[in-house]
C-alpha cells in the first residue's frame, strides 16, 4: 500500500478525534492534557502530510516547523503539567469538575 | 550483508517486547496467561538467540551487519541498524538465558502479589530494551533503547508503589542514570558532528571503523570521556553509584535482572562495544580515556567492597557487590583486557542472578525479612538454597578451578598486572580479591551459620518454582567454568576472533595461584573474624566509628545531600524567592498604578458622568446575569463548544463552497 495524502489525513483526523474525545470526556486534569498533545500531534501530522505531498517536498522546510512545534508543544506540556500540580496543591483535586471557579 | 540469521535479527528484542504488549492487555486476574506469555517469550527469544550464536561460531571473527534508513532530513539520513559478532551473541544469549530463568523464578516468589500481570509486563519489556542494546549497530539505537532500559528499571524498581521508599529509589535511580545519560548525549552530538555517521560498522564508514576513528582526530578522547559518563550512570560507577543500593527496594527478581543480566551489564558492554574509540591512538595500550576508566573502576571496587562489609541487608550486600565487580570489569576494559571483562561479566551474569534468585528465597522461606541479624543457621531448614547459594558465593569470592567467577577474575589480574602504566591497580584488585571473600563469607556464616535467631525460627525451603531456577543456575556457573579455563580459552578466544588450542599445562597459572592464596586469605579471615558473628557485628565492637562510617555508606548519600542537591534546593529557593518578590512586585508595583489612577478617575467618573450611566448599566447587569448563566465553569463544556463551533463553521464553509 503506497501512502497517499489522504492516508495520512484519516489517520490525522482520526487521532484529532480521538484527542478531543479524550479532552472532551475525561474527567483528570492529567488526562485532558493528553487529549491535547494529541490533537497537537494530529495537527503536526497534518501539516507534514500536506508538506510531504505538496508541490515543494524536497527541502526540509516542513520537518523543521514541525519539530519546532514538537519542542514548544514538549514545553507547553510541561507548563500544563506545572499548572495540574499547582492546581492539585491548592485544591487537592485534579478533576475538571470541581474546579469550576469561573462559574458565573 | 544480509544472509543468514542477521535479517531476522530484530525479532530477538521484539518478542519479549510483543509479549510485553500483549500481557499488558490482559485483566488482572489472569496471571496464569501472563506468565505463560512471558516465559514463552522468553523462551523464543533464546531459541533466536541461540541459533544467532550457532552462526557466529562457525567463523572465527564473524561480524554481520545490517543497516537501514529511520529517515532522511534534507541531504542527511539517519541510519539505524542490527550488528551480530561474538560480543552481541554470547550477550544476547546470557541475556535470555539468565532472564528465563529469573522469570520462572518470579513465578513462585510474585504469587501472591495482586500486580502479577503487571509484573510480568515490565519484566518483558525491560528484557526487550536490554536486547536491543545488545545487538544495536547504531549508537543512537544503543541510545534509545538504554533509555527504554532506565524507563523499564524505574518502573521495576517503583513496582510497589504504595511504598514511599521504593517510589523515592525509583526517582533517584532514574534521575542519577539521567546525569550519566546527558553525558553520553552530548558525547554522541560530538560524535556525529565529527564523523556524520553514528552506525558503528558500515563497510568501513562506521565511526569506530578505522576511516571514522581518524576523522575524530583528538576529539575522540573526549568523547569516549563523555560516553563513558553513561556507562558510569548505568553501571553504578563511582560517583553515580548511589542509585544501585537503593533499586534493592523493588522486588528481588528485579534485583536479579538489574544487577546481573541486563541493567548493569549495559554500561560495561558500552564500553566494550565502543572500545575503539577508547583506545584510538594508545601509546602501549594506554590512552587518557581508558586510564580515566580504570582508576574509575579502581576507586569503585574498593570503596563498595568496603561498604559491604558494613552493611545488614542481604540484598544490600548483594547490590554493593556487584558495584565491585562492575569496577572490576571496568578495571579490565581500561587494561586493554576487553574480552576478560566480557568474561566476568558473564560469569557475574550467572552467579550475581543466581545469589540474589538466592537471597530471595532466603527472604521468602524468612517471611520477608532482609536483615541478616535476624537470619542464621538456615543450612539446615532450607538446604538447596544453601548448597546454590554457596555455590555462587565460591563464584563470586573466586575459589578456583570448579567455578566460572575464578577463571575470569584471573584473566582480569592476569591482565591488569601486564599494564604498562602502572602496577597499583593490580595491587588493589588483590585487595579487592581479599575484601570480596571476606564480605562473602560474612554474609554465608550470618545467614546459614551459627544460631538461628528471631526470623530463622519459622524459616522454611522454598517451592520447587524457585528452587528449579536456583538448580540451573548453579549447574551453570559450574559447567561454564569449562570454557574459561586458561588450558581450554575457547570463549575468551572465541571473543578474540582466534581459535582455541587445548593445552593441559596452561591450566595451573602464576595468577591463579596468586588468587588463590588472597581467595584463601579473605576467607580465612572471615571465618576468624565471623565466627562468633550474633546480633551485633564483631568489627562494629572493635571499631565502633570505622563501622558507623562503612554502614553509613561513606556518608556519600550525605554528602551529595549537603554539596550538589544542597546547591539545587538553594537555586530553586532564590528563583522562588525570584518569583515571588521581583516579578511578583513588578507585578503588583504596575497594578498599584494602575490602582492610583482608577482612584483619580473615580471621583470623576462618580460626579460628572454617572448621572445617564446608572440605567445603561442596569440593563447590562440584568443582560449579563442572563448570560452569566451560560456559565458553567466547566472547562469541558467551553471545549465542547469551542469544538462545535468549529465543526458549524466548517459545515458552513463546506455549504458556501
Amino acid at each position: 500500500m503506497t501512502p497517499t495524502l489522504q492516508l495520512f489525513l484519516i489517520v490525522s483526523a482520526a487521532l484529532f478525534c480521538v484527542g478531543l474525545l479524550a479532552a472532551l470526556s475525561r474527567r483528570h486534569a492529567i488526562f485532558i492534557l493528553i487529549g491535547i498533545e494529541m490533537m497537537l500531534a494530529a495537527a503536526g501530522l497534518n501539516f507534514i502530510a500536506f508538506w510531504r505531498f505538496g508541490p515543494q517536498p524536497a527541502p526540509p522546510n516542513g520537518v523543521m516547523v514541525t519539530i519546532f512545534a514538537i519542542a514548544i508543544a514538549a514545553a507547553e506540556a510541561a507548563v500544563g503539567l506545572a499548572l495540574v500540580i499547582a492546581a492539585y496543591r491548592h485544591y487537592r483535586t485534579t478533576n475538571v469538575d470541581q474546579l469550576d471557579q469561573l462559574k458565573g | 550483508m544480509s544472509n543468514g540469521i542477521i535479517a531476522h535479527l530484530w525479532l530477538i528484542p521484539a518478542v519479549p517486547l510483543a509479549a510485553s504488549l500483549v500481557i499488558l492487555s490482559l485483566a488482572n486476574t489472569q496471571g496464569t496467561a501472563a506468565a505463560a506469555v512471558a516465559v514463552g517469550g522468553q523462551v523464543i527469544a533464546l531459541l533466536f538467540a541461540l541459533a544467532a550464536f550457532a552462526q557466529t561460531l562457525a567463523t572465527p571473527g564473524y561480524r554481520a551487519f545490517q543497516n537501514f534508513t529511520w529517515f532522511t532530513f534534507g541531504e542527511q539520513s539517519l541510519r539505524l541498524g542490527f550488528v551480530l559478532d561474538p560480543l552481541a551473541a554470547v550477550m544476547l544469549v546470557m541475556i535470555t538465558f539468565v532472564s528465563l530463568w529469573i522469570f520462572v523464578f518470579s513465578v513462585g516468589y510474585m504469587a501472591a502479589d495482586r500486580n502479577f500481570t503487571r509484573f510480568f509486563a515490565y519484566l518483558s519489556f525491560f528484557s526487550a530494551a536490554m536486547l536491543g542494546v545488545v545487538i544495536a549497530n547504531s549508537l543512537l539505537l544503543l541510545f534509545i533503547c538504554w533509555e527504554l532500559v532506565g524507563l523499564a528499571s524505574y518502573l521495576l524498581i517503583g513496582f510497589w508503589i504504595h511504598k514511599p521508599s521504593a517510589a523515592a529509589a525509583a526517582k533517584k535511580a532514574f534521575i542519577t542514570t539521567r546525569i550519566g545519560d546527558l553525558g553520553f548525549f552530548l558525547g554522541m552530538l560530538w560524535l556525529y558532528d565529527r564523523s556524520g555517521t553514528l552506525l558503528f560498522y558500515d563497510g568501513g564508514g562506521g565511526c569506530i571503523e578505522h576511516a571514522g576513528l581518524v576523522s575524530l582526530g583528538a576529539s575522540a578522547t573526549f568523547i569516549a570521556l563523555l560516553i563513558f559518563c553513561g556507562a558510569v550512570g548505568k553501571s553504578g560507577q563511582f560517583p553515580l553509584h548511589v542509585w544501585l543500593p537503593d533499586a534493592m527496594e523493588g522486588p528481588t527478581p528485579v534485583s536479579a535482572l538489574i544487577h546481573a543480566a541486563t541493567m548493569v551489564a549495559a554500561g560495561v558492554f558500552l564500553v566494550a562495544r565502543t572500545y575503539p574509540l577508547f583506545s584510538f591512538g594508545a601509546v602501549h595500550g594506554v590512552t587518557p580515556s581508558l586510564t580515566v576508566v580504570v582508576w574509575i573502576g579502581v576507586v569503585t571496587a574498593l570503596i563498595s567492597a568496603f561498604i559491604a562489609l558494613g552493611q545488614f541487608d542481604i540484598k544490600r550486600i548483594l547490590a554493593y557487590s556487584t558495584i565491585s565487580q562492575l569496577g572490576l570489569m571496568m578495571v579490565s576494559l581500561g587494561v586493554g583486557g576487553v574480552a576478560a571483562g566480557i568474561l566476568h561479566l558473564l560469569a557475574h551474569g550467572f552467579f550475581k542472578a543466581l545469589l540474589f534468585l538466592g537471597s530471595g528465597s532466603v527472604i521468602h522461606g524468612c517471611h520477608e525479612e532482609q536483615d541478616i541479624r535476624r537470619m542464621g543457621g538456615l543450612r539446615g531448614l532450607m538446604p538447596v538454597t544453601f548448597a546454590t547459594y554457596a555455590i555462587g558465593m565460591m563464584a563470586l569470592s573466586g575459589v578456583p578451578l570448579f567455578f566460572a567467577g575464578a577463571w575470569t577474575k584471573e584473566d582480569i589480574l592476569h591482565a591488569t598486572s601486564e599494564w604498562p602504566a602502572s602496577r597499583v591497580p593490580h595491587y588493589l584488585m588483590l585487595l579487592g580479591v581479599v575484601l570480596t571473600a571476606l564480605y562473602m563469607t560474612r554474609q554465608m556464616i550470618y545467614v546459614f551459620f551459627g544460631q538461628r535467631r528471631a526470623a530463622a525460627e519459622h524459616a522454611h525451603e522454598s517451592p520447587s518454582v524457585m528452587t528449579l531456577p536456583l538448580i540451573v543456575l548453579a549447574t551453570c556457573v559450574v559447567l561454564f567454568s569449562a570454557v574459561l579455563t586458561p588450558a581450554w580459552p575457547w570463549l575468551h578466544r572465541y571473543l578474540s576472533g582466534e581459535r582455541a588450542v587445548f593445552h593441559l599445562a596452561q591450566l595451573i597459572q602464576p595468577a591463579l595461584l596468586l588468587a588463590l592464596v588472597f581467595v584463601a586469605l579473605g576467607i580465612g579471615l572471615g571465618i576468624a573474624i565471623y565466627r562468633r558473628a550474633a546480633e551485633s557485628d564483631p568489627v562494629e565492637n572493635a571499631s565502633p566509628a570505622l563501622f558507623r562510617f562503612l554502614e553509613n555508606r561513606m556518608w556519600l548519600d550525605e554528602l551529595y545531600d549537603g554539596t550538589v542537591l544542597a546547591l539545587a534546593r538553594a537555586l530553586s529557593r532564590a528563583s522562588d524567592l525570584l518569583d515571588r518578590y521581583f516579578w511578583d512586585g513588578l507585578a503588583r508595583g504596575v497594578g498599584l498604578i494602575g490602582r492610583w489612577l482608577g482612584r483619580l478617575t473615580k471621583g470623576f467618573d462618580e460626579h460628572a458622568i454617572n448621572a445617564g450611566a446608572n440605567d445603561a448599566a442596569g440593563l447590562a447587569r440584568g443582560f449579563g446575569r442572563i448570560l452569566s448563566l451560560r456559565h458553567s465553569g466547566q472547562v469541558q463544556t467551553y471545549l465542547g463548544v469551542i469544538a462545535l463551533g468549529m465543526l458549524a463553521l466548517l459545515l458552513l464553509y463546506a455549504w458556501l463552497i
